[in-house]
């Protein structure tokens, strides 16, 4: 697979993402710079953590409107997969790719820690390598990592299965307490409804190597390849 | 030619039933002190913009900044005073 990582100025994550695919996957993977609107054909795009033009404003905002994001949108909206990870996220909903919000943590902390994740649903193109409702380990890093929904737009959500991570406890169990951020409904990932864009808070990308404390967020990436490849099969027959 | 200049003031806020952890936090402060008829602050922010008004659409240019960019329509309600 090809998988393209869209540097914004303020991005810290891009290198995570970048050496899981190259080093871990041993996939290509290709740098894009936010100013420029070619996507290099790759065919996961991720839009990385950090804090793009320092949080200015909202976390997202600005580099929602960089030159790259028109292409990414197009490409989202033809169907490939895009993945927003923390402030990628953030950009994800500000762009109204995904629905709600990412606002203040209700603790008002910035929170730098790993959290347990339930893996809600299989059925995607993102979690389909996990076993289903599987507990998973993940670092989250985010000051605005409060997901805000309500009414028929979190139904919505909820019913579409479209919730593929929920904070949780180590043993699965959905608490207040295991939820870092005070997260509607323990949400941490969502996708949109054609089921090709995911945003979520916690870094997939930072745990895809034994050193790194967890391999657990390495499935996120297995699950893109083995989606592309059904794709491309599909595609050939 | 060049237009005239107008200023605006944009203010931003959480809309209602928003949480608003740092109104919350500030709320909590004042009471400690003795403040304690303060029963409850929200924050927000504002922006002072300086327009060079050609046309006569002005009014709506503003509305677009507004909903675009400066707040998220989302969790944000925003108030234009013009000058």
């Amino acid at each position: 697979m090809k998988v393209g990582v869209v540097t914004f100025p303020g991005s810290n994550c891009d290198y995570d993402a970048y050496a899981l695919v190259r080093h871990v996957m041993q996939e290509n993977v290709e740098f894009l710079w936010h100013k420029s609107t070619d996507l290099k054909n790759c065919e996961l795009i991720i839009l990385p953590g950090g804090f793009s033009y320092g949080d200015y404003l909202r976390s997202g905002a600005i580099a929602r409107f960089s030159p790259i994001m028109e292409s990414v949108i197009k490409f989202a909206n033809s169907g490939g997969l895009l993945l927003g990870i923390c402030n990628g996220f953030q950009m994800l909903t500000e762009c109204g790719l995904l629905p709600g919000a990412l606002i203040r943590n209700d603790s008002i902390r910035f929170r730098s820690h790993n959290v347990y994740l339930k893996v809600e649903e299989t059925n995607s193109a993102f979690t389909n390598a996990y076993g289903s409702e599987a507990v998973i380990k993940l670092p989250i890093a985010h000051g605005d990592g409060n997901y805000y929904s309500i009414g028929e737009e979190l139904r919505q959500l909820e019913d579409d299965g479209r919730v593929l991570f929920r904070y949780c406890d180590r043993e699965g169990n959905l608490t207040k307490e295991s939820n870092p951020n005070g997260s509607v409904n323990n949400i941490a990932g969502i996708v949109n409804m054609e089921r090709n864009v995911l945003g979520m808070m916690p870094h997939p990308e930072r745990a895809g190597e034994k050193i790194l404390g967890s391999v657990d967020g390495l499935k996120v990436f297995e699950s893109v390849k083995a989606a592309l490849l059904t794709l491309t099969t599909a595609g050939k027959a | 030619m060049t237009g005239t200049l107008k200023k605006a003031t944009v203010y931003v806020k959480l809309k209602d039933g928003v949480l608003d952890p740092e109104g919350k936090t500030i709320q909590k402060a004042l009471s400690q002190m003795g403040y304690a008829e303060f029963l409850s602050v929200r924050t927000g922010r504002f922006f002072e913009l300086e327009i060079e008004a050609n046309g006569s659409d002005i009014d709506s240019r503003i509305d677009e900044v507004c909903s675009k960019l400066l707040a998220n329509p989302v969790i944000e309600n925003y108030i234009v005073e013009k000058k």
